[in-house]
């Protein structure tokens, strides 16, 4: 326990996160690379055409690891915001800052695959299904969440009211999801995460695990990015800030 | 001062208060109207089809109003510097919320409940739902109240908080939405209501536990 809490702790400080996600970006974008580049061609050369959707099916290799990737951001998202405001740790802030537009950019790319697909398979552009509605939402929350900390002028309480905002999402989001669900439903079961093992030709299944995999690499990978720009910009008068930069 | 006392004369200030300006009240539930009156005019008078959205377009209509209020909890007393005196005074800050909350509630919430009958029946709403619509609007509307509060006393510190304050909210009002109009559209097919009834309840009761307790918190962050 207490060696995880220095682990746990070493994150919080900004040089040291600054240090290591620099030595570990080359290796999770080769990783990202590779997994992105297998699922796109198992997907979309190797796999079969599903018998009844024929090619267009194969939108899925997109569709769903960026709806999975809109949930699983949020989540990140209200532990990066209980971490911050528990521990008043800095580099939660920045990851729960850095995290949400790629968060509301997964949940869009989400609504946009599921619109193009249902065009060909339900008639349609746009039906008023659960998981298209809730994913929605989901994105309406996101966007808040974005104007909320570029609303409030002072850096510090805008960390905090995103984080509250953010955790006051996180009850909300389920309740909402059941909600939608509850009020009308037309889009199709599980066929992943199924007690009796999926529902799916394992040729079909590698590429969209693959992809999902690829996927969480490309959030990870950005948001370091994005946080170790903020980290900089932050810590400008610091003077690891100032070395690293080649002043004095 | 016990907390129940501080509790009854906050609610006591707040309720003096809204009296004083009546205009306040008024002109929510003329809003309330209005959008309602606008629905007919724009959709078309057909007694058919108004018959079909009145439970959606009165929930909306309540929702919209509900959201045009909320500023109200904390602005005024945010300018004056009110706010800041209840954050130092021995209290426990969620109670003290909760009574601001209860006062808008009963000074927004209360007279659309009151009004909501003889807007449905404008737009032509079986009878049989009337009761169940005043039921879900009474189990609704705090709920709205509560939720909303969180976002005012997030934004309570910005200058132009109306565009980011709905932002933040609409979503989060959703499952009320669906639950209340679900219910009263059940009412009027004849179908059993309990359950949507329920569920409204357990949002009340959710609500009301948690509600305060992340709005005290939001305040003092937009206060610090």
């Amino acid at each position: 326990m207490n060696s995880f809490m220095k682990w746990f702790h070493k994150w919080g400080s900004p040089p040291w996160f600054y240090r290591v996600s620099g030595k570990m970006l080359p290796w999770l974008t080769g990783l990202f690379v590779i997994t992105l580049v297998y699922g796109l061609y198992a997907g979309l050369v190797l796999a079969p055409a599903d018998y009844q959707q024929g090619d267009s099916f194969r939108i899925i290799y997109v569709h769903v690891p960026a709806a999975w990737m809109g949930m699983f951001i949020y989540m990140v998202m209200a532990a990066a915001a209980l971490v911050h405001l528990v521990w008043r740790m800095k580099m939660a802030d920045v990851v729960l800052i850095s995290s949400a537009p790629i968060g509301a950019a997964f949940a869009f790319i989400a609504l946009v695959t599921g619109s193009l697909w249902g065009k060909p398979m339900w008639g349609t552009w746009w039906t008023w299904d659960a998981r298209l509605t809730s994913e929605l939402l989901l994105l309406f929350i996101y966007l808040g969440i974005i104007a909320l900390h570029s609303a409030v002028e002072d850096r510090q309480s805008a960390g905090r009211a995103t984080a509250v905002l953010t955790l006051v999402g996180v009850v909300n989001i389920p309740i909402i999801h059941y909600s939608v669900v509850w009020w009308n439903t037309l889009h199709q079961g599980t066929t992943v995460a199924r007690l009796d093992g999926p529902a799916m030709a394992p040729e079909m299944l590698w590429p969209l695990l693959s992809m999902a995999f690829a996927f969480k690499l490309y959030y990870v990978i950005v948001m370091m990015l994005s946080a170790r720009g903020e980290v900089l910009a932050r810590e400008t008068k610091s003077r690891w800030v100032r070395e690293l930069v080649g002043g004095k | 001062m016990s907390v129940w006392q501080a509790f009854v004369e906050l609610l006591k200030r707040d309720l003096r208060l809204a009296v004083r300006r009546r205009a306040e009240i008024a002109n929510p539930l003329l809003f309330f109207v209005m959008v309602i009156v606008l629905f007919p005019l724009g959709v078309g008078a057909e007694p058919n089809l108004l018959e079909r959205m009145s439970a959606g377009v009165v929930w909306v209509a309540a929702l919209l109003a509900a959201l045009l209020t909320l500023d109200s909890i904390f602005r005024s007393d945010f300018e004056d510097g009110t706010l800041e005196q209840l954050l130092l005074s021995a209290q426990p800050l969620s109670i003290m919320v909760l009574a601001k909350v209860v006062a808008h509630w009963l000074v927004t919430g209360l007279p659309l409940l009151l009004v909501a009958p003889l807007l449905a029946m404008l737009l032509g709403m079986k009878s049989a739902a009337m009761g169940t619509l005043m039921l879900s609007l009474l189990l609704g509307t705090p709920v709205l109240s509560l939720i909303g509060a969180i976002g005012v006393a997030l934004t309570v510190g910005l200058r132009r908080a109306g565009v980011i304050l709905s932002l933040l909210v609409l979503p989060l009002y959703v499952p009320v939405l669906i639950f209340g109009a679900a219910a009263v559209d059940a009412a009027a097919s004849g179908l059993p209501v309990a359950g949507q009834l329920y569920i409204l309840a357990a949002f009340l009761a959710m609500a009301l536990s948690l509600a305060p307790v992340a709005a005290a918190s939001a305040l003092r962050i937009s206060l610090s």
